[in-house]
Parts: structure tokens; sequence; C-alpha cells
């Protein structure tokens, strides 16, 4: 999947360590997910998206 | 930047630790036992088996790391690394046994059992994980 998490998290000036304390999850998995290297489970994806403010969809796409 | 542990990682680091500890006594003390002839009959296979026990210990620190484990990323980490590790330690092991077979190679392991290889791959499943995941994960 390709996601819009790195940019979404520079229009808030987030560090990739406060996304990843808001979401409770550890900075590595932040990475892994912007990178591509890792997809999230759907419940992370509902907690992504709400912390955004956005729907899943906006946020994730298919490749 | 250091890394931050979770909550599991540093339950699991205290008891590697605990157990690695005891191992050491448990191993020191039934070799200078052995060595010494002091022990014989039920109390021999008794100390034989106890340096065993926190290596089990180990194992169960391991999988209760991976149940207490909240982050599921790190949680993925960890089945990789186990896997890596256990596939490395059979791979490792059926050869050498196979090699013994056909007497190719001394009987016995020289104290290198199946346990220091399963150890050893969590190495190679740390390495496994950073070259393909960007990160080892935090049991390694």
């Amino acid at each position: 999947m390709k996601n819009r998490l790195k940019v979404l998290r520079a229009e808030r000036n987030w560090s990739q360590q406060e996304l990843a304390d808001r979401l409770e999850v550890s900075r590595q998995s932040v990475n892994a997910i912007e990178t591509g290297r890792y997809d999230p489970s759907l419940p992370l994806a509902f907690r992504i998206a709400g912390i955004f403010g956005l729907p899943i969809e906006d946020i994730f796409q298919p490749e | 930047m250091g890394i931050r542990w979770s909550p599991a990682a540093r339950r699991y680091t205290r008891r590697l630790a605990a157990l690695m500890a005891i191992y050491l006594v448990t191993l020191f003390a039934a070799v200078w036992l052995f060595k010494h002839e002091m022990v014989s009959g039920t109390a021999a296979w008794a100390l034989a088996i106890a340096p065993a026990l926190p290596i089990i210990g180990v194992f169960w620190a391991v999988m209760r790391f991976l149940i207490e484990e909240t982050d599921e990323f790190i949680k993925l980490l960890l089945v990789r690394q186990c896997l890596v590790a256990t596939g490395f330690c059979l791979t490792i092991m059926t050869v050498w046994e196979f090699l013994q077979n056909f007497e190719l190679v001394p009987q016995g392991n020289g104290g290198f059992g199946a346990a220091f290889f399963w150890f050893i791959g969590l190495g190679v499943g740390a390495l496994y994980n950073k070259l393909t995941m960007g990160t080892a994960g935090s049991c390694s």
C-alpha cells in the first residue's frame, strides 16, 4: 500500500517520535509504515486516520 | 537518538539478565561438583539438568515478550527473528547430525547444543530484520 503519512506528518510539523507517541507505538513502526516496509493492521490504520482527522482512504491507497 | 524500550522489552531484558545469572551459577556449580565427583545417582541427574532450566527460561522469556509486547510492528520483527532462529538452528543441527552419522565429524557437541545455535540464530534474525525491514527490533 502507498500512504501519505510522511506528508501529513510534515504538514503538522511532527517528528516521527511525536507521531509514534500519539499513536502509542514505537518510532520504528512509524518509520516502517512511512517507508512502505510495513502495512499497519486495520485497528492501527483507524488510529492513524483518527489522529489526522481523515478517512483511511485519504491516507492509504492501494499500489 | 536512543532507542526507547517498551515496558515489555524492559521486562524481557530484566528476565534475561536474571536467567543468565542463574545459568552461570548453576553451570559452574554443576561443572565443579561433577569434576570433584561429589554427586551421584538421582542428585547427579538433577544437577546435570539444572543448567538447562534457565535456558528453558530464556525460551519462556522470549515467548512472554512476544505476548506482552503491544507494538504490532515490533511483534512482527520478533516473530521473524524467532522463525529465522528456529530455521538456522534446525539447519545446523540437521547437517551436523548427518555428518556425525557418516562419521565425518566426531560424536558429541563440545557443549554447543541446539540452544546455542538458536541464540546465534536470534542474532542472524536481527540482522535479517535490519537488512530487510530497516530495524533489528528489540530482542537482540
